[in-house]
């Protein structure tokens, strides 16, 4: 089974964000970038169906020399190979439209994306591959199992979860519910000198249309302070809930 | 030209993010000057349809045979109405999101994700959630047609009364997925939709303490939610993980309790209106985060807090 996982290289979670050149770019000063958490998923749920099929698994980013640190270590992970388009992405469209001319040009059975990045959280990466490629398409994905040719997954609906059945080759957004927290790898030794012989390829892009851009970011309205309520009067604490935010 | 918003049901009804979309799209109409014409799928009844009206839809088109979670023939369908939109509204939910993009890239217009403002002139510039609600990135449209996604409980209900006309559909379409069934907890609300939710952590000690969690929610009617290690531990269901790498929470009132307050977990939350810490460390970080905060022992103060709750909703 050949199965293509797309990752975004991005600031870690405790990351404090901020923005340079006018407030008009993030500033990746000091911040640690790991593999996105919701790719992370995927790409988990991707060795274990390698292992289990004895497919090959191929990572792939949009970016430029500064996400191949992130694409080594889904190498360590126990990717075959991983291929990086040379480009800065600037909106959904230009990332989805390169990464889907790719899996024209190559035979994929399962396309494994996350469900959003944590940097942009534009969300519409999977979809848009899954239209520019004419492939069915899962989103949010809590559960995957392959018979065959033939994928039964699980989505998140709001409240619930729906169960689906496709026949491949599909396109898929994955969460947490792919595999378990506990499930994700930590790269081995082994893995790791490894991931510095594994081929990682550039490619130049084809186009530079996009439809969208950035004007500006701002940080949220920081909150005033906390209002501290003794734990000896708790009611008071309700009173103001009721009658100063007047949220109940 | 015109604003086309997706209207999307659940078992034949809509829900407050439905309305909420049409809302903000039936703002933008009014923007550019134009009228709002909502598309419905799946079966749903004409009492329930007539409902958009209200918030300010002048027709909605009724397509009963597609299914939403079919994002191929969604997309294809709501394409086919979208020939004389300039821009066209979903709300944030799974599903939404999946159709979207998908509808852009047929028209090839830009599809805009996590939308918490309008736009103030017809060249579409909005204001969007970013890097985990840590920052707000203001974004320009550069197509001629464009899409945007709302986020939930950013926009809130706007009643507007205007005629609405159903006009039915018969289009059909065979997709490639098929549907076996769905599971909903029922008679629980939601995360995404609870306007009060009650979430806990680390602090509660293990998972046989959750009674008086759930009783401040029933007191409440607001849905439970967890810290992330208490989701990992498998205390709670990952269903009710909140924070950066689990759901969002945009209520109006988000009260944690034996939660510290890390980053990543305030990153998923602070977009709640008015937030509640209960904590026995006062160095806790999610006092700084709070707007009300009790530095005590949870076992103490949830149960007072219960009796406070019910005697003022008698």
């Amino acid at each position: 089974m050949n199965i293509l996982v797309c990752i975004s290289s991005v600031p870690d979670t405790t990351s404090k964000i901020n923005f340079t050149d006018n407030n008009t770019k993030f500033d990746s000063h000091g911040i640690q970038f790991v593999i996105n958490p919701y790719d992370e998923f995927g790409l988990t749920r991707a060795m274990i169906l390698k292992e289990s099929t004895d497919g090959k698994v191929t990572v792939i980013t949009v970016g430029d020399t500064t996400v191949e640190p992130v694409m080594r270590k889904a190498l360590a992970i126990g990717a075959n190979d991983a291929v990086r388009i040379n480009m800065v992405p600037v909106d959904s469209y230009s990332v989805a439209l390169e990464i889907s001319n790719y899996i024209k040009q190559n035979n994929f059975d399962i396309i494994i994306a996350g469900r959003e990045s944590i940097d942009y959280n534009g969300g519409a990466v999977p979809a848009m591959i899954a239209e520019m490629t004419d492939l069915p398409f899962v989103n949010a994905c809590i559960g995957l199992e392959i018979d065959g040719d033939n994928a039964k997954l699980v989505r998140e609906i709001d409240g619930g979860k729906e169960m689906i059945s496709c026949s491949l080759p599909m396109v898929l957004g994955g969460q947490k519910g792919l595999v378990l927290e506990s499930d994700l790898r930590i790269p081995n030794m082994r893995g790791i000198m490894q991931s510095r012989t594994k081929p990682l390829s550039v490619l130049e892009p084809t186009s530079s249309n996009t439809y969208s851009s950035t004007v500006s970011f701002a940080k949220p309205e920081e909150k005033g302070s906390c209002k501290l309520v003794d734990a000896s009067n708790v009611p008071e604490l309700v009173n103001l809930l009721h009658n100063e935010a007047k949220v109940i | 030209m015109s604003v086309l918003v997706y209207t999307e049901s659940w078992g034949g009804n809509f829900r407050k993010s439905t309305f909420e979309a049409v809302s903000y799209a039936s703002e933008t109409a009014k923007l550019l000057g134009t009228n709002l014409v909502a598309v419905s799928l799946e079966e749903v009844s004409d009492d329930e349809l007539l409902k958009l009206g209200s918030y300010g839809a002048s027709k909605v088109i009724s397509v009963p045979l597609i299914n939403k979670g079919d994002s191929q023939s969604a997309s294809k369908v709501i394409s086919k109405f979208s020939s004389d939109a300039a821009v066209i509204i979903f709300s944030g939910t799974h599903t939404a999101r999946m159709i979207a993009p998908r509808l852009s890239v047929k028209l090839s217009s830009a599809c805009i994700g996590n939308v918490i403002s309008l736009s103030e002139s017809s060249d579409i510039v909005v204001k969007r959630k970013s890097f985990s609600n840590k920052a707000i990135e203001e974004v320009q449209s550069n197509t001629e047609k464009t899409i945007l996604c709302i986020a939930p409980n950013s926009f809130g209900l706007l009643e507007n009364n205007v005629d609405c006309v159903i006009e039915n559909s018969d289009f059909s379409e065979t997709g490639s997925l098929s549907f076996d069934g769905q599971e909903t907890s029922i008679g629980k609300v939601s995360i995404s939709e609870a306007a009060v939710v009650v979430s806990a952590g680390r602090g509660l000690k293990g998972p046989e303490n959750w009674g008086m969690i759930e009783e401040l929610a029933d007191v409440l009617g607001a849905a439970t939610a967890c810290s992330k290690p208490v989701s990992d531990i498998g205390w709670r269901p990952h269903s009710e993980h909140v924070g950066q790498t689990g759901k969002p929470v945009t209520a109006d009132l988000y009260i944690a309790i034996g939660i510290s307050g890390a980053i990543q977990h305030l990153a998923g939350v602070n977009s709640s209106k008015v937030m509640v810490a209960i904590n026995t460390d006062p160095e806790a970080p999610f006092f700084k985060a709070a707007d009300y905060g009790i530095i005590g022992d949870a076992f103490e103060v949830v149960p007072k807090l219960i009796e406070a709750f019910k005697k003022l909703k008698h």
